[in-house]
């Protein structure tokens, strides 16, 4: 598969001399390597560079109550960083982000780390391993609000816990609150965790475990000081899907807390169902270079080209 | 799958060439009535009025084709307002119109052209129900109702030959409440509030209409006068929104909500126990059994209007098919099908034909039911000897407190609003 794209794109191998069979067609390489990236290149900057630029562009401009007009105010960002509430949504939008992180990764570490270690024949692994995405057959929205009425007032979920006689009044915080935020987020991405782990942890040479079991390591330790170090590319892939889906969500916050919750993602719908687009495009450049900023640090931490 | 034609058959041609020339010679009305049924006219507007059973009545009675796509009511500012090559029809309430007309991307319509004008009931022209009632606070429907002349960006103060929207759908909403849940008589909008109801109340999540519901319950409280509920000044927005936004801090809401169903859940489930609701959500509830009351308030109600607008693109035949539309609209069937749902007609003399003496002695005279009610769909409504909340057409339309609307300071709500959601 290695093409001149890659060669490139920086640290490339000493040129290599001009395969003499191309002489004929009289393109130099670096023409052929043009002509081989711009077909990816016109997909990307029409349909990721472009609508980023016009964010940004309208995010400047001005809104009356029906339509934007050009302009060049600041005034959409004097607002933003003016409102204290901002602040307190990227706070949650934060918040929520971290909580998941820390849930999807546990769960999915355990996942994967059952798939990849405990199980022993491969059929078996992958039959495993399929039924973790059979959920993912149905929308998310769908697996989203299904949640609803099984923990609402009167749900399934109260309704046995008083039958068992856990509890005498309902469990309020169960429905419309960040519980219930937070339970569909880790519903809905673990998966997204559990794939990049597990395809890590299946890479890793079983002759290094053994090593270590020879000299003496707990079950611990070689988790610990083996496994962990190894599967880092694979967290990190999962950290950065899990991040990101989650800071942009809008959806999920609004259905499990019943509108009653904010994150950034919901400023940014409000703002677009009002009508206030270049608020909304504010917004979001600042979602944009905030996430970006995240994943900056997070690639800081291990470097997935490397490792892949 | 057959071969694709290519090119023409001189035979063919010669038809169609033929025709075209017949078309040309002789503008004949025969011919207009064969063309009528390609006619596709779309509409688009909240899910309220845009219900298949009219377009295929409109198909049965008229001829022409009608699409319907319903949407929310912000989905269906901005349509409006940015789309006027997407849809003939508007079908939108008068504070859209408000918001909308001004782009130009509407046209006016000629009331000589409507046949039933003169009986369109008043709150549609002078603003006035009854000669002597009292014009409520908000987007009144007859301040937005008509324009000086045709083109003309600007309302007109009274009435003209001119209309913005035809009305065709309107009625009084108040709060909805579990009377079986709650237990007592409720009888002021301040119950929303009352702590009573701490985790079980609900508000919609739509600002223009919330803002009002806020509006309503606040000037029940004492704790603010507003000069116009409906066009409030930057200190009494911020007002009404620091005590919502107390109250929502404190738990009193459950959840908000944005769409029909979701207050129909809400409602249903016992989640909530009193809420800001609409006419057919309650019928909604009721009709799984649950008991829903529309509860009438003593401050009064607040109230909403819709119409229908004709694109400024339209022209020429679809024109005349949009009008003949409209004059269908209001000579009854719709009418009644809207008023056995609880809604009111801009014209409810029409309406009276389509509807049988228990239905609108019930929906409209607010008599007691001598027979069971039933809705357009067959769902049983009402029990023989049950009474409408509220009562009759003019205690109900009688009281309206305001009206749906959009403020001079509506961008400085909808921030505060969008900080009230997120607070």
């Amino acid at each position: 598969m290695a093409n001149s794209v890659t060669d490139m794109a920086g640290d490339a191998p000493p040129a290599q001399p001009a395969p003499a069979k191309r002489a004929g067609r009289k393109l130099s390489p670096d023409v052929l390597g043009w002509l081989q990236a711009a077909p990816l290149s016109v997909v990307m900057i029409g349909f990721l560079l472009a609508p980023i630029v016009m964010i940004v562009i309208v995010s400047f401009w001005g809104a009356t109550e029906f339509s934007i007009y050009p302009d060049f105010q600041l005034d959409n960002y004097a607002f933003l960083f003016g409102s204290e509430v901002t602040y307190r949504v990227f706070f949650a939008t934060f918040k929520y982000a971290a909580i998941t992180w820390a849930l999807t990764l546990a769960i999915g570490f355990t996942v994967a780390y059952f798939l990849a270690f405990h199980v022993r024949s491969q059929t078996m692994q992958i039959a495993l391993f399929l039924l973790c995405t059979i959920p993912f057959w149905t929308s998310n929205i769908i697996r989203m609000i299904s949640w609803i009425p099984f923990l609402g007032r009167n749900g399934i979920a109260n309704s046995t816990l008083i039958d068992w006689g856990l509890i005498d009044e309902p469990l309020e915080w169960l429905l419309y609150s960040d519980f219930s935020v937070i339970l569909a987020f880790v519903h809905l991405y673990t998966l997204f965790m559990v794939v990049p782990i597990f395809n890590t942890m299946m890479r890793i040479d079983g002759s290094l475990l053994e090593a270590a079991r020879d000299n003496g390591a707990s079950g611990f330790q070689t988790l610990r000081h083996v496994i962990l170090p190894l599967t880092k590319p694979g967290i990190m892939i999962g950290t950065i899907f899990v991040v990101t889906l989650v800071m942009g969500d809008f959806i999920t916050v609004r259905f499990m807390s019943g509108s009653q919750r904010a994150n950034v993602g919901r400023l940014i719908s409000n703002d677009i169902s009002l009508l206030q687009y270049p608020s909304a495009a504010a917004t979001a450049v600042i979602l944009l270079l905030t996430v970006l900023m995240v994943i900056g640090i997070l690639l800081r931490f291990v470097n997935i080209r490397k490792e892949l | 799958m057959a071969k694709p034609k290519v090119g023409y058959s001189r035979r063919s041609m010669l038809k169609a060439g033929g025709a075209a020339l017949a078309a040309s010679a002789f503008p004949a009305p025969m011919l207009w009535a064969q063309d009528t049924k390609n006619i596709v006219l779309r509409q688009f507007g909240t899910g309220v009025s845009n219900l298949n059973d009219v377009a295929n009545k409109v198909k049965e009675d008229l001829g022409f084709t009608l699409e319907m796509t319903a949407l929310d009511s912000d989905s269906v500012t901005q349509r409006a307002a940015t789309q006027p090559d997407s849809f003939d029809i508007a079908d939108i309430e008068y504070w859209i119109c408000k918001k909308v007309w001004p782009t130009g991307n509407l046209q006016a319509m000629d009331t000589s052209k409507i046949a039933n004008y003169d009986k369109i009931v008043g709150i549609f022209r002078s603003g006035k129900l009854t000669p002597d009632s009292e014009i409520a606070q908000g987007t009144a429907p007859h301040t937005v109702g008509f324009i000086p002349e045709p083109g003309a960006k600007t309302f007109a103060d009274e009435e003209t030959n001119w209309m913005t929207l035809i009305p065709t759908i309107y009625n009084a909403d108040t709060l909805g409440i579990r009377p079986d849940l709650i237990g007592r008589p409720i009888e002021s909008w301040t119950e929303l509030l009352n702590p009573e109801f701490k985790g079980k109340a609900s508000i919609l999540d739509i600002s223009s209409i919330g803002i009002m519901d806020m509006a309503m319950v606040c000037e029940a409280m004492g704790e603010i006068q507003y000069g116009d509920k409906g066009n409030m000044t930057k200190e009494e927005i911020d007002a009404t929104f620091a005590i919502f936004t107390e109250a929502k801090r404190n738990g009193q809401f459950r959840a908000f909500w944005k769409t029909f169903d979701e207050s129909v859940n809400l409602m249903a489930s016992g989640e909530v126990v009193i809420q800001s609701m609409w006419s057919p959500a309650i019928t909604a509830v009721k009709s799984r059994g649950i008991p829903c009351v529309y509860q009438p308030l003593k401050e009064g109600y607040r109230s909403w209007g819709g119409g229908i607008g004709l694109s400024s693109s339209l022209s020429g035949m679809e024109l005349d098919a949009a009008y003949e539309y409209i004059n269908w609209y209001l000579s009854g069937w719709v009418g009644g099908y809207l008023m056995r749902q609880g809604y009111y007609s801009a014209v409810p003399e029409t309406s009276k034909e389509f509807m049988s003496e228990n239905e609108w002695g019930y929906w409209f005279e607010g008599k007691e039911a001598t027979d069971v009610i039933t809705s357009p769909t067959g769902d049983k409504l009402a029990e023989a000897g049950e009474v409408r909340d509220g009562g009759s057409f003019y205690d109900r339309m009688g009281s309206v407190a305001c009206w749906n609307a959009v403020m001079d300071e509506n961008q400085y709500m909808v921030r505060k609003w969008n900080e009230f959601i997120a607070a």
